[in-house]
């Protein structure tokens, strides 16, 4: 048991090492998260990291990976950011979206999209989530109908980040109403530029807008827009949600909500002293820890060949569990003050990242049922179909025929 | 990075549920609260080879390490045997550094320890975390820590014999032991480990019995004790106290398991409003919160492996880390086992309520989890002294996505 490296991988990091040394002074400044103000010097960036097959690790080679394990992929994290250097800025794209069309696109889309997807020539955002489906994100409302040539495309997604720098979505629609809700999906290829594709910033809770509305009036696509079968669209998302799963793990380290964070604000403050406020530190520390070890055990198995099942998803809420804590044991201890600057925004975040990636309640039902085998909730819109559901009036317009 | 079971470890922890599942020991818990003995397993303990877990091969042990008691400890929490090994293992630790220093008295006593022929005991010492002196448990009601016992002798040489007079209290398996391990204070050599014969003149050990009776716990008080002084001192003692926060981790996460599955079997089982309790989000939400206190437990007995094997500055961030939250694990857990059941859990028959009881000790023994929640912020906060960074910890921006879903298809 051990958390060394292997020869191979030491071989591997002192590489890495070396080049990010040697290139640091042309990395723009590192930022934690995936939201920037400007993101073309982190596109750049990308394109040099790239070159030397410092993005998409995890890739195979003949898309321009590097054919390596999470392990190799956490290396490359860990030496740049010691190294001071920035990460990838589209981690969607890469750890998600790429692999997803690699495993589900036609030899034609992985030519024409994975290399300027790896190489920062252009953005992609993932466009999966609607106002009126979150959880329930097979209830997605977004029509693609068929055209002469091609697909029309009508609907609303949110929650979208990156939107505003993105060449191309990967979209989420139903192209079936008359069967029941997962079986009439499909997936797409968005141009973000194409007529008839609005962005909008969307206004979160923090004052910030890092998401974004995006609207389809009547987009026209090709034929060759639809990735995987259609009404295939289902098994698709599935992908790129076990995708992002894995990118879950690995990012749990670079949250900025470990104990570290917490106990440097309030050193040298005589409530340090205070059990009570020792023992809610000695709370957070503890989650957080646990959930770095989760993680190696995660990646254990991955290097085994094993995929990470829905309890990836218990690190998510134990990662928010002690975020919450450790801002409020900030605000509790510095006070009013804590309200404003970087403590207030890193707590603002906290009440909307409860749903982020999953909200926690659907995170345990999934987890209940798929992990410990309880049985599960009463699904009544399993077999009807979808155009029969009783819903909101956009979609019973869309059932309406006409 | 590798954090599985090797193959001799996953033998080791089937061997642990297999040797168990021949005691009704879940019984024995039950029938010790009504007068009766909890079920003697240290024959089947000898036989499957625990007693010489940490003692090395030249002295007629297995040479393994935290991890592997830890994985015995697991199991039986989970079938709440009460065996002799808490009390056990880190007097035989304490020993085995003594005996690696050179102490002709300890290596003696080795083999015939780690065979099971004869069992030792220890009275664990909490080390100093901040400025606080080494203390051990009271069990007064005018505070909880009293002072570790005195030690006047000639000199301090190994295995040179000494008068102890000191008490203390809630410490596992005294009772039957034939040694005890005891930290003393020996004027103008600091702290030092002692071995007392308990048949000597001086030493009263009397059985405690609270809340629960699934493991023996008990206190004692020596009175111008005669004992060996042995050469181990703070530095085997430390890792002693840790060694028993590791062990009583992995037994609370034992029991923290041991309700998950009779929960779920339970909500599968049990129907109302004409479906299974635990299709309900109410239920499964909690059984759920139960898996991740467990798997966060579990994590941070991996953590206590690694500390052990290769990071000994690490270890007491570790076995606290772990005991806090397997202790948590186990409060919660046999809690919410119980609801799930409704009335029936909490009734002198079910078996939940002897898990519950252990969990509820558990929780108070050596310093309890509050004990270990300080010693993490002691730890946490002195890194953060320790390091020039602390102040430059980024509070940006953090990961928020899109993503969601209902994977239930």
């Amino acid at each position: 048991m051990d958390l060394a490296d292997t020869p191979q991988q030491a071989e591997y990091r002192a590489k890495v090492r070396a080049w990010a040394e040697q290139n640091r002074d042309a990395s723009p400044p590192p930022v934690r998260g995936m939201h920037v103000e400007d993101v073309a010097p982190y596109r750049v960036w990308q394109g040099k990291l790239a070159r030397e097959r410092l993005v998409g690790v995890t890739w195979p080679e003949a898309y321009g990976g590097a054919g390596l394990g999470p392990a190799e992929q956490m290396i490359v994290s860990a030496e740049l950011r010691a190294a001071g250097c920035a990460g990838i800025v589209d981690h969607i794209a890469i750890g998600e979206l790429g692999p997803t069309i690699i495993a589900h696109g036609s030899e034609e889309q992985k030519q024409r999209y994975v290399a300027p997807m790896l190489h920062g020539e252009e953005g992609w955002c993932q466009l999966f989530s609607e106002p009126a489906a979150g959880s329930d994100l097979a209830g997605i409302q977004t029509r693609s109908k068929r055209t002469e040539h091609g697909w029309s495309i009508s609907g609303q997604k949110v929650w979208t980040t990156m939107a505003q720098f993105a060449d191309y979505g990967l979209l989420l629609a139903r192209t079936n109403p008359d069967v029941p809700k997962h079986k009439g999906l499909s997936m797409f290829i968005v141009p973000m530029k194409a007529p008839g594709v609005a962005v909008r910033p969307l206004r979160q809770i923090s004052g910030d807008a890092n998401f974004n509305e995006v609207f389809f009036d009547d987009v026209a696509l090709d034929e060759d827009a639809l990735v995987g079968p259609v009404d295939g669209g289902w098994g698709v998302s599935m992908t790129t949600l076990m995708f992002e799963r894995m990118m879950v793990l690995s990012a749990l380290e670079e949250l900025p909500v470990g104990a570290q964070t917490f106990v440097a604000p309030l050193l040298g403050n005589p409530a340090l002293d205070d059990p009570h406020v020792r023992q809610r530190l000695a709370e957070l520390a503890v989650e957080r820890i646990a959930l770095q070890y989760t993680a190696y055990r995660a990646l254990t198995k991955l290097a085994q060949g094993q995929i990470p099942g829905p309890e990836a998803g218990l690190g998510k809420i134990g990662v928010m569990e002690a975020g919450r804590k450790g801002c409020e044991l900030v605000a509790d201890v510095l006070g009013p003050d804590a309200l404003e600057g970087e403590w207030g925004e890193l707590a603002a975040e906290m009440p909307g990242m409860r749903s982020a990636g999953g909200t926690e309640e659907i995170l345990r039902t999934t987890i209940g049922e798929r992990v410990l085998g309880l049985p599960p909730e009463p699904r009544l819109d399993k077999k009807l179909p979808f155009k029969d559901l009783g819903r909101n009036s956009a979609s019973e317009a869309e059932a309406v025929p006409s | 990075m590798n954090l599985a079971l090797s193959d001799e470890q996953q033998m080791l922890r089937e061997a642990a549920i297999n040797v168990l599942a021949r005691h009704d020991t879940v019984g024995g818990a039950r029938a010790a609260r009504d007068g009766g003995e909890p079920v003697e397993i240290w024959p089947a303990a000898r036989e499957a080879g625990w007693p010489g877990l940490l003692i090395d091969e030249r002295h007629g042990g297995a040479g393994l390490d935290f991890f592997d008691a830890m994985l015995v400890l697991e199991q039986c929490g989970k079938r709440l045997a009460g065996i002799g090994l808490l009390g056990h293992l880190p007097a035989t630790l304490v020993l085995a550094r003594a005996a690696a220093d050179g102490g002709e008295r300890a290596a003696a006593e080795l083999p015939a320890l780690a065979s099971g022929e004869r069992r030792a005991a220890i009275v664990l010492a909490r080390p100093p975390a901040d400025e606080d002196d080494w203390a051990v448990e009271a069990g007064s009601s005018q505070g909880r820590w009293g002072d570790v016992p005195r030690a006047v002798a000639d000199g301090g040489d190994a295995d040179a014999s000494v008068r102890v007079s000191g008490a203390a209290a809630f410490q596992a398996d005294l009772d039957g032991a034939d040694l005890i391990v005891v930290p003393v204070l020996l004027e103008g050599a600091g702290l030092r480990a002692a071995l007392v014969d308990p048949a000597v003149a001086g030493v009263s050990i009397e059985r405690q019995l609270r809340g629960d009776a699934s493991r023996p716990l008990g206190s004692i008080e020596l009175d111008g004790t005669e004992a060996v002084l042995l050469s181990a001192g703070a530095e085997a003692l430390t890792e002693a106290w840790h060694l028993g926060q590791a062990l009583l981790a992995a037994d609370a996460l034992g029991v923290a398991e041991a309700m998950l599955e009779m929960g779920v079997a339970y909500a599968k089982d049990r129907h109302a409003f004409g479906r299974p309790i635990g299709s309900y989000q109410a239920i499964k939400h909690q059984l759920v919160e139960i898996l991740r206190r467990v798997d966060s437990a579990r994590s941070l007995c991996f953590y206590v492996a690694l500390a052990a094997e290769q990071q000994p500055h690490e270890l007491a961030l570790a076995a606290a880390c772990a005991r806090f939250a397997a202790e948590e694990a186990a409060d919660y857990g046999t809690r919410t086992c119980i609801a799930v059941h409704g009335g029936i859990g909490a009734t002198w028959e079910h078996d939940a309520p002897y898990y519950w009881r252990r969990a509820q000790l558990s929780r108070q023994l050596l310093g309890g989890a509050t004990g270990a929640g300080e010693r993490v912020a002691a730890e946490v906060i002195a890194r953060a002294r320790d390091s020039e960074l602390a102040d430059a910890v980024p509070v940006g921006d953090v990961v928020i996505k899109d993503g969601l879903a209902e994977v239930s298809a």
